[in-house]
């Protein structure tokens, strides 16, 4: 190999780590700037899931007294958002990287900036805006203050501080961010079309774009959420899985502890997302679609409930 | 005189709460002060994205001293309370303290003890926390560690650093040290958050201001608006386009940036075939940039954004990063306008045109208007109903204005007003027009929200008027029937808007409409559509023994209560037969025969006029009536209120005035007029005496009769005849009071009219009385005035010459007789004892 075709290969080498030239790239930059701020990098939690909120390291992590540092990617499902991979900028089917900083730090907003830095933005040459907007998620009995973070008038982050989950004060405030990596990837790569995101930062045969990966699934999701996912099954599923979450909710209860949060919070999960299914599917009427939406909190709040019974959450040893 | 300067440094405040803040801050911390005796001679808050500040100048280095006295016991008390008297004063010796007298308890000590002032600084070291601690931000957080206790410190964002100086002109200042929850105050700030970070040293607000300046921070928020606001101007004007001005916009943009930076951000001109009031909510709304216009006035495919940077290359990438969102937002926008004029899959072929699908859409979620006045579709079917009837009253064509009550609110579901409410009614004209509709029909889709406040456009056409009527009317009786009436400042359903709205509308247009009747076709409307009980009328009131059985919950209702007993027939006969009562036959026998014979008539009247309502839900429906997923029935919605009014069993129940519904609401828009005209200039004390004489709802009249009024009060007829009026008025109140009310009011005797003087009089008061009517019948009151004016010289002259009280008590009677003539000729016109002044 010549010298000149050597460092071309090391370019390319390192054009599939480069965040401005790849959507992976992205996501690993991301991970390992957050590995350096004490951050456990996780994976994503293998449920559907509607927000990386939901992940159980966010959600049941940020409450009782104990500190804890995590980032992670979380693919999202939102079965309304479904295009039939028409639109340029909607998804069904997308990904958030989500970290939690409890309690939240002094410096957030910096490390927050530090970790556009690295991602290449530049501040000297983007307008950078936290924009107010308040964050609550209704199903999780969760909320807080914080912004949505611009970057040239593009919404590129979430940025929260909680003050409450699954109906619970948080004590202490937990600081979260959500990346939308695509916008984020569309906006360092300059596209204007998700589809036409680069995913592993090669050219030429070896390019894989977002396209490759996801159009054939956002087709086929959109026809399985809004068309084919049978109502009466998804009825069922939502009923059992509550049904579930309660009967493990009660049979974990021991004394003044908890043995069984988790499972139960998985329950409480999967029903939140038949809900968005059914919904999606427009089988929930306006006065249906409130009271599935407080049954969802109900089962969040019990699981926060039984959490704050666990080392997890924070309870000394049971008797 | 030394200053004060104060700065909360902390994380972005929501834009919308900074000037609030700021004010807040002025008032709390200079009540605090004037509450302890430190007087200033001006303070100013300010206010930027991280930072809230106040200067207070003039403020004296220390509070005055104060004396105060304190009694002690009387000269020669026990040692005893001579020592603690001591003590507690603060004095060496008893001679330190003052003798006085008192002529109850003779000689006492009074000790005077000097209070020093404190210094300022010490005040405020005091104060702040407290007035930290409370600050009134509409939502407040805790954050970091600090936050695991409950009384942790909340503030909108977190809060970063506080600076509190105080300082005389030529001395170094001083930090007035306080400490919030383990943020200690100090005299460091920080710069611009990317184009100056680092710490900065405060003095005093001079420095304060001109050191922030060079690191790019632009305290006053008035200041950014200037200078945001003239940037956007002349930028517009090098471009040959026209800034479109946004005072709420420029507000917003101000609390955004700490160094505002103008720039110029383009989209494709074909995005321009979307209607230019989206693409202006879109661009507003969603980026918070401003629109332009071109020479010809059509909005240009440019925008003015506001960023907060220097940036390195002028601005391009910004300018460049926003204008890409506004294509990706304007590429929305248009797919939400091709949608909305398309077929609704669900719906296509099944229920007419786009905006017909998106009603059928509307009816089939069942969206609720109120949780007690049921769904929108019904609201809609009752706005039809409604403007049908109103129609021939204001000149619209009756189909016509069905069809656009119909389509009205069909836009509420479109996928643009879903995005950007406020285009309600805009974007249904727009998709009405688009389907074919008749223009004035689409023209009354936006129009009937109209007028919403007192500088809107009141609607001219026909058509929109009677759908603005309805629109309104349907909200305000149905609010009405639900108790929830405007109290206060509360008016959460804008129901005084809405009054308003009808006033406007009635009188800009010169209507002739009676607001009882308008009320009384509303509720009808309401017993067909959204207040049907469950089964039948019939079934709220069931037979039951109150002493063994609650009556059924439908029938507690207020709503149905109210509308069952609209008319008031309920209390007609005394006010002890209540609902509870007439629930039910009560056929025991008693010593109260007659009231159980009320009730038991009560009773009666209620089953029959259920049945009634229910005889009518049963032949409507025969007819295919039902409203609801049932759009060829909706035609006939209008007959509705025809076909009611031609059952003769139901016509004693709705022809009669709506009461006490019809009267409370009768009166609020009397309230509401009254402000209107004395807006308007209009004495308040004339609209009173119109609205005094009986049976006045038709406005454009009662405005008409008050405009005459006003207009003869300042001739000098007018002015000596309210004079007459007065004097008579007062003796036959004098007299009545001596022979009881109505004791004069029989036709005087021809007969024993003695003097010329009241001969004239009567034989004026007769022909004037006469024609004064006549000309009210003819809705001429400037011709009624004058008809009146004719008494002022016999009036005068009868007053100069007659003695009313005469010794002959028939010439006292006759006389007294003859002056309630007098005034009851003056109130064909209006209620004079009413007029003030």
């Amino acid at each position: 190999m010549s010298a000149v075709s050597a460092s071309k290969a090391a370019q390319e080498a390192d054009a599939s780590l480069d965040p401005t030239r790849s959507f992976q790239a992205l996501i690993l930059t991301l991970q390992a700037y957050w590995a350096r701020q004490d951050c456990v990098i996780l994976q994503p939690y293998d449920m559907e899931v509607g927000a990386g909120t939901f992940h159980p390291a966010t959600t049941l992590r940020s409450l009782g007294p104990t500190p804890w540092k995590a980032a992670y990617a979380q693919p999202s499902r939102r079965p309304k958002d479904g295009r039939y991979g028409e639109n340029p900028n909607r998804l069904q089917h997308y990904y958030q990287f989500q970290v939690i900083l409890k309690p939240s730090p002094e410096n957030l907003q910096d490390l927050y900036l530090g970790s556009l830095k690295a991602i290449g933005v530049d501040e000297a040459l983007h307008d950078i805006r936290f924009v107010e907007d308040d964050w609550e998620s209704p199903t999780l009995g969760a909320w807080g203050l914080g912004w949505e973070c611009w970057c040239d008038g593009m919404e590129v982050s979430q940025f929260t501080y909680f003050q409450q989950v699954a109906g619970f004060e948080c004590a202490p405030v937990s600081g979260e961010l959500t990346y939308g990596l695509e916008r984020l990837a569309m906006y360092v790569q300059g596209v204007d079309s998700i589809y036409d995101l680069n995913f592993n930062g090669r050219d030429g045969a070896a390019r894989i774009s977002y396209r490759d990966v996801f159009l054939q699934a956002e087709q086929e999701y959109s026809r399985f959420n809004f068309e084919y996912a049978d109502t009466e099954i998804l009825f069922r599923h939502f009923k059992d899985a509550e049904g579930e979450c309660r009967a493990l909710l009660e049979k974990g209860a021991s004394g003044t502890r908890h043995l069984m949060a988790l499972p139960a919070y998985d329950q409480c999960i999967k029903a939140s997302h038949a809900f968005n299914l059914l919904d999606a599917r427009g089988v929930i009427s306006v006065t249906e679609r409130q009271s599935y939406i407080l049954r969802v909190r109900e089962l969040a709040k019990a699981c926060g409930a039984a959490w704050l019974k666990t080392a997890g959450g924070g309870a000394g040893p049971g008797q | 005189m030394p200053d004060l300067l104060l700065e909360f440094f902390s994380e972005e405040i929501p834009a919308r709460m900074q000037r609030q803040g700021a004010e807040d801050l002025k008032r709390l911390v200079t009540g605090a002060l004037v509450e302890r005796g430190l007087l200033y001679e001006g303070a100013q808050s300010f206010v930027t994205p991280r930072r809230l500040a106040l200067h207070i100048v003039g403020l004296p280095a220390e509070q005055t001293k104060s004396m105060e006295e304190r009694k002690g016991p009387r000269v020669g008390a026990p040692d005893a309370a001579i020592q603690g008297f001591l003590k507690s004063a603060g004095l060496a010796r008893i001679e330190d303290a003052k003798i006085e007298k008192d002529p109850k308890k003779g000689e006492f000590y009074v000790a005077l003890i000097e209070k020093p002032g404190r210094a300022t600084t010490q005040v405020i070291a005091e104060i702040f926390p407290a007035i930290i601690r409370g600050f009134p931000w509409p939502k407040s957080m805790r954050w970091g560690a600090a936050s695991v206790r409950s009384d942790a410190l909340r503030w909108v964002r977190p809060l970063r650093a506080i600076v509190c100086t105080f300082s005389s002109q030529h001395e170094t200042p001083e930090i007035v040290k306080f400490d919030v929850d383990g943020l200690a105050s100090g005299d460091t700030t920080y710069g611009h958050r990317f184009m100056a970070p680092d710490a900065i040293k405060v003095r005093r607000f001079e420095d304060y201001v001109d050191n922030l300046a060079k690191a790019r921070v632009v305290l006053d928020a008035e200041r950014r608006k200037q200078i945001i606001l003239a940037d956007a101007r002349s930028l517009a004007l090098a471009h040959g386009l026209a800034l479109v001005e946004d005072e709420g916009l420029l507000e917003e943009v101000a609390g955004l940036v700490e160094w505002p930076v103008v720039l110029m951000g383009e989209f494709e001109a074909a995005f321009l075939e979307i209607p230019s009031e989206v693409i202006r909510a879109t661009i507003r709304a969603n980026q918070k940039c401003f629109v332009l216009r071109d020479a010809s006035g059509k909005l240009a495919n440019k925008f003015i954004l506001v960023a907060n940077l220097i940036a390195s290359d002028g601005g391009a990438a910004i300018a460049a990063g926003n204008g890409r969102v506004v294509r990706a937002r304007l590429s929305d926008a248009r797919h939400f306008w091709l949608t909305d004029l398309a077929s609704l899959p669900d719906y296509k072929g099944k229920a007419g045109k786009p905006l017909d699908q998106r009603l059928a859409k509307l009816r089939a979620l069942g969206i609720v208007f109120h949780e007690k006045l049921g769904s929108q579709g019904e609201r809609v079917d009752r706005i039809a109903a409604l403007s049908y009837k109103l129609a021939p009253l204001v000149g619209a064509d009756p189909a016509l204005a069905r069809r656009a009550a119909i389509l009205a609110k069909a836009d509420l579901v479109t996928e643009m007003v879903g995005e950007f409410p406020e285009l309600q009614g805009l974007m249904g004209r727009y998709y009405a027009a688009g389907q074919g509709e008749d223009a004035a029909v689409a023209a009354a889709l936006e129009d009937h929200y109209k007028p919403q406040g007192p500088n809107d456009r009141t609607p001219g056409a026909p058509i929109s008027i009677a759908v603005a009527l309805a629109d309104k009317l349907d909200a305000l009786v149905g609010f009405w029937i639900i108790d929830e009436k405007p109290t206060g400042s509360k008016d959460p359903y804008a129901l005084r808007r809405a009054a308003l709205g009808i006033i406007r509308l009635i009188l800009d247009n010169n209507l002739r409409l009676s607001i009882a009747d308008c009320v009384r076709w509303s509720l009808l409307a309401y017993i067909l559509y959204g207040l049907r009980p469950d089964a039948s009328y019939r079934s709220l009131a069931k037979e039951y023994d109150p002493q063994l059985t609650e009556p059924t919950e439908r029938w507690c209702d207020p709503s149905y209560t109210m509308l069952l007993n609209f008319d008031g027939f309920i209390d007609k006969r005394g006010e002890d037969a209540g609902l509870f009562q007439i629930g039910h036959p009560d056929h025991s026998p008693g010593v109260h025969g007659e009231e159980i014979a009320r009730f038991a008539a009560a009773h009666h009247e209620l089953h029959r006029r259920l049945e009634e309502l229910d005889r009518l839900a049963d032949s409507l429906t025969a007819i295919g009536f039902s409203g609801e997923d049932n759009p060829t029935a909706l035609g006939l919605s209008g007959d509705v209120v025809g076909y009611y009014e031609g059952s003769p069993d139901l016509r004693p129940i709705y022809a009669q005035p709506a009461l006490p519904l019809g009267k409370s609401l009768l009166a609020f828009f009397a309230d509401r007029l009254k402000v209107y005209l004395r807006d308007k200039g209009a004495r308040h004390d004339l609209i009173d005496a119109v609205f005094a004489l009986p049976g006045q709802d038709d406005l454009l009249m009662i405005v008409r009769r008050v405009e005459a009024l006003g207009r003869f009060l300042e001739t000098d007829d007018g002015k000596n005849l309210l004079a007459g009026y007065r004097r008579a008025a007062n003796i036959l109140r004098a007299e009545e009071k001596k022979d009881g009310a109505g004791a004069f009011s029989s036709a005087h005797d021809e007969d024993a009219l003695v003097l010329p003087q009241e001969k004239a009089l009567a034989n004026t008061l007769g022909a004037a009385s006469r024609s004064a009517a006549e000309h009210v019948a003819r809705e001429d009151f400037e011709g009624a005035m004058r008809a009146l004016a004719r008494l002022r010289a016999p009036v005068d002259a009868f007053f100069v010459d007659v003695t009313v009280n005469a010794d002959e008590p028939e010439l006292r009677l006759n006389r007294l007789r003859l002056l309630n003539e007098l005034r009851e000729a003056v109130h064909t016109v209006a209620d004079f004892s009413k007029i003030v002044g």
